[in-house]
């Protein structure tokens, strides 16, 4: 068996990599899947304590997860959309509405 | 007291009663102050002269019951209230209680002088009503008029300096109101005005004098006789006969005379002498009526009523009588050349009366009293009548006063003409007339004095020549307005017509009284006293002195007779020259003029006295008046009213700087600071989402770094 | 030794797409790279015994929502290349502050691994033929004591289908 911290690490790198997709991505698409990739990095470290807990209430948490996601992105995408047919543009940087 | 005596000495109605005489005019003055509007002229006539008319009845019965009493007790004196008590006060009488009340004295004197004041005002006043009958504001006349009488009565009434001063100072009033009755004429308003301020000038040095007797006697009441209960009063008469005992002053004693002149200047506004006889001509503005009863009859004599009043003080100051000769007997002259000259019929007998009050102080002056007050009395009736005639005369004329618009109008007015005429006999002085007694009398006395001093002569000289004057300027006044040829202008001709009843019967009283009333000297003919001047003594009385008994020594009969004829001489004189140059040769009196013509121009110009007033005295205190209402606007309202208005918008400039620059500014800061501190915290509100994302990972970075070595501690325990 | 072979290569291959897939210009390639790294994430879901969830993940994740990212990238037109990322910065920020975190939490872990059997890391996994039967014991669990939440998530899945409907919808006329 490998210890858990292998895959905790694996979770943790996925999460910033995911994290900084975020930051510093300025199209809103990509930061939209770096979201997706977040959530994933989560999943990950739902399933393995899961698994070395012998619980199955991670996975269904992951489960729940695996749907929340979904209605997420269906639903951001959808917000995306109907900003970019206001705005004409998919860069995060000119999505600045909520500055001072 | 026997109880005859006291009987005799009882007040009886009419002495009980004297206060009514004053008080019947202010009733009536009352009544037309509050519902004159409201009254018709019947109405008015009742109040005021019947008003006047119960004054003169009361003075008569006073009279009559006075003469009831023997000459001693011929006073009675009644003290109504107290007015003026002021205390504790250092008199040349040692520490006395001042106390000056409101009381009336009734004695021969003001016993002449209400007689006269009363019969006289009753008979203008009922010439007033045909006068006035077609003038506006007739209840204000007789309102007025009213009020004068009163104030004249209260004058000659009063038992004590300060209520004479009272009265003084009422007819002042009175003068002033009813000369400027035609207020609408500026130049009525201005001789109004010009009466009232040279008589206040006059009243200063009166004051001055009612001061000093104040202080020297300790009271003002003249006398305490007729008291009923003398005792705890003091007068005048009294404390200087103390005085005098006690050798606390002398004869001509600085005192008197300082009295005497202050008082006399008085005299000099009110009675119209040199130098302050100036507003009389102009005060010919004023209804012809007033002038008759003001400037004729009664409120000119006011000075030498007081002259007379005040007897026993000027007897002691010799220096005060000398100046008081020398002031009448210069006026006399003086405004009898002016009087020579004039051609409005008022003005001549405006001048006239100035110069016959000279008469009356000449006579003062040299100490004959009751010659003064005779002549007085005379001349109330002569000029009161002269006065309404000329009233008379200018009501025919439809308002014509120029007497070189006259002429020949005996024939169209005889009703005005003849007691003219005789009126002009009185005043020239032609015997058996009243004006020749009265007018030789004082000439006499002053022939005296010059007999017993040896000095003086030039006193009854001038006195002598002016009584020339005085009959040619009133033969002249008499030719040219009854005499001669027409000058009337064609448009008034036609209108003349004679004046009304209510006019002409007091002109027919006063012409027999100017008849008659001088009989009362006859006897001076014969060499004894007059019953007049015996009547009069009592109140004349002065204190005994040695050298007080001089003024009343008299000559021979020669003497006397020869006086007379050449007084009689030089009125026929001026008879004789006015005929000539007014009657005979109209063209002549022109062609003197012309003749002379700086002399007539000064005479015409009466000395330019007028312009010589204005030029030293008028206009400079307008020029004062100016000055100092230059020095209010600029300086006061300059720098006080503009400098505080300036140094209040200087100091709220300052204000507002303050305001705007130290207290907004520091609102300002205030505002500024927070927003100061805030903009680098701003910077991080970018609206771009990815930026708060940084920060939630660096947030997490230091959460972990912070709290990281807890994590297997804590973890642990959950176990 | 089987278990960590196949765990490093699907862990290896996770991370280098990520990584790939956050730098890439081109959305649809950053999709792709997203793809694969969903489906490593699957493969380790597989080695950690979670078959139902492996399966889940591949048809859910990959095959829906990433198809739908697909959709949406070429119906934006966003295929073509953007200009280069600005803001140097922020990447550079970014990348030093998850250097941090990632330096961090390693560390925290290597501790904790040092007190093995202790803390958070005190079990070891059963071994893999003692396990339940894993889609049955899911669904056990699912039905039974998180019936509730399972519950929410359907309505979940319900408003974010009509919000999405909503959000998408072309307005023809606007006030």
């Amino acid at each position: 068996m490998m210890p858990i911290g292998h895959y905790l690490i694996l979770s943790l790198a996925l999460l910033l990599i995911g994290a900084a997709g975020v930051i510093t991505r300025r199209n809103v698409i990509i930061v939209l899947m770096s979201i997706e990739l977040i959530l994933n990095a989560v999943n990950i470290n739902l399933v393995a304590f899961s698994r070395y807990y012998g619980d199955v209430a991670g996975q269904v948490f992951a489960l729940f997860i695996i749907a929340d996601a979904a209605a997420e992105a269906a639903v951001g995408l959808g917000i995306m959309i109907a900003f970019f047919r206001n705005r004409e543009t998919v860069l995060a940087d000119e999505m600045d509405l909520l500055k001072w | 007291m026997r109880a005859g005596g006291e009987a005799m000495n009882a007040p009886g109605y009419f002495l009980a009663h004297i206060w009514l005489i004053p008080m019947f005019p202010l009733i009536s003055a009352a009544a037309m102050l509050f519902f004159g509007r409201l009254m018709s002229k019947e109405a008015v006539n009742l109040f005021c002269v019947g008003s006047v008319l119960l004054s003169f009845l009361h003075a008569l019965g006073a009279m009559l019951t006075l003469f009831a009493r023997p000459a001693e007790m011929r006073f009675y004196q009644e003290i109504f209230f107290q007015w003026v008590t002021p205390g504790a006060m250092p008199t040349g009488a040692g520490m006395v209680n001042f106390v000056a009340d409101w009381g009336y004295l009734l004695d021969p004197l003001s016993c002449v002088m209400v007689i006269v004041v009363t019969f006289v005002g009753f008979l203008i006043h009922v010439y007033s009503i045909g006068y006035m009958a077609h003038e506006g504001g007739y209840y204000r006349f007789f309102g007025y008029l009213n009020l004068f009488m009163f104030s004249m009565l209260t004058l000659v009434l009063a038992n004590n300096l300060l209520l004479l001063f009272v009265g003084w100072e009422g007819v002042g009033l009175c003068s002033y109101l009813l000369i400027g009755f035609y207020f609408l004429k500026k130049s009525a308003s201005d001789a109004g005005k010009k009466a009232f301020l040279v008589n206040r000038i006059g009243d200063a040095g009166f004051l001055l004098g009612l001061m000093l007797v104040s202080t020297t006697f300790g009271t003002v009441r003249f006398t305490t006789q007729g008291l009923s209960d003398p005792s705890g009063y003091s007068g005048i008469l009294q404390t200087l006969g103390g005085m005098m005992a006690q050798h606390q002053f002398v004869y001509g004693a600085p005192i008197f005379t300082a009295i005497g002149l202050l008082l006399f200047v008085g005299a000099t506004g009110k009675s119209a002498q040199i130098p302050l006889y100036v507003w009389l001509p102009d005060a010919m503005e004023g209804p012809t009526p007033v002038s008759a009863l003001i400037h004729a009859a009664t409120m000119v004599t006011a000075g030498v009523y007081m002259v007379a009043r005040m007897s026993a003080i000027y007897q002691l100051a010799p220096v005060a009588l000398d100046v008081i000769a020398i002031v009448g007997t210069t006026t006399a002259i003086f405004a009898a050349t002016m009087a020579m000259v004039q051609t409005d019929i008022k003005k001549v007998l405006a001048y006239s009366t100035v110069s016959q009050l000279g008469y009356m102080f000449m006579a003062l002056g040299v100490g004959a009293f009751a010659a003064g007050v005779f002549h007085l009395m005379t001349h109330a009736f002569f000029k009161a009548l002269l006065f309404l005639g000329a009233g008379s005369v200018i009501h025919s004329l439809s308002g014509e006063q120029d007497i070189r618009k006259m002429g020949g109008l005996r024939y169209a007015i005889p009703a005005t003409s003849v007691p003219f005429m005789i009126a002009t006999l009185a005043i020239a002085g032609i015997p058996p007339l009243s004006g020749f007694f009265s007018k030789d009398e004082i000439l006499g006395h002053a022939f005296n004095r010059h007999l017993m001093m040896d000095r003086y002569f030039a006193l009854w000289a001038v006195g002598l020549i002016t009584a020339g004057l005085t009959a040619f300027y009133m033969f002249r006044l008499l030719f040219e307005v009854f005499y001669g040829m027409s000058r009337v202008p064609i448009e008034i001709e036609g209108h003349i017509h004679e004046s009304p009843k209510t006019m002409t019967v007091p002109l027919v009283i006063l012409a027999f009284f100017s008849i008659v009333s001088g009989w009362l000297a006859l006897p001076v003919l014969w060499g004894e006293e007059s019953p007049f001047q015996r009547f009069l003594e009592p109140s004349l009385r002065g204190v005994e002195t040695d050298t007080s008994r001089i003024m009343f020594a008299h000559h021979g009969l020669l003497v006397e007779v020869a006086l007379m004829g050449s007084s009689v001489l030089l009125a026929g004189l001026g008879f004789y020259l006015a005929h000539k140059l007014y009657i005979e040769n109209p063209k002549l009196h022109g062609q003197i003029a012309a003749a002379w013509p700086r002399l007539h121009d000064l005479l015409v110009h009466k000395y330019y006295v007028d312009e010589i007033y204005d030029a030293l005295f008028v206009n400079r205190i307008k020029d004062l008046s100016t000055a100092l209402g230059l020095f209010d606007s600029k300086f006061i309202d300059g720098l006080g009213v503009d400098g505080t208005g300036w140094v209040t918008l200087f100091f709220s400039r300052i204000s507002m700087w303050w305001d705007k620059w130290i207290v907004d500014g520091l609102v300002n800061l205030l505002g500024w600071f927070p927003r100061f501190l805030s903009m680098p915290v701003r910077m991080f509100q970018t609206g771009v989402f990815s930026t708060y994302a940084v920060f939630i990972l660096i947030g997490l970075a230091i959460l972990l770094g912070y709290y990281g070595h807890h994590v297997q501690t804590f973890v642990r325990s959950m176990h | 030794m089987l278990d960590s072979i196949v765990f490093y290569f699907f862990a290896s291959i996770a991370v280098i797409s990520a990584m790939l897939m956050i730098t890439r210009r081109n959305a649809i390639h950053s999709a792709v790279f997203l793809i694969t790294t969903l489906l490593s994430t699957a493969g380790i879901f597989l080695q950690l015994r979670a078959e139902f969830l492996f399966i889940a993940q591949i048809i859910l994740y990959v095959g829906g929502i990433m198809v739908l990212f697909i959709f949406v990238i070429m119906l934006v037109r966003l295929d073509v290349p953007l200009p280069q990322i600005r803001s140097p910065l922020r990447q550079r920020i970014a990348v030093f502050v998850a250097v941090i975190v990632f330096a961090e939490a390693a560390y925290i872990v290597w501790k904790a691994h040092a007190m093995q059997g202790q803390g958070i890391l005190i079990p070891t996994a059963a071994p893999a033929d003692k396990l339940p039967p894993n889609t049955e014991d899911l669904a056990r669990s699912l039905f039974g004591m998180y019936l509730l939440p399972f519950e929410i998530a359907s309505v979940l899945l319900l408003v974010a289908m009509i919000g999405a409907v909503v959000m998408a919808k072309k307005r023809t006329n606007t006030p």
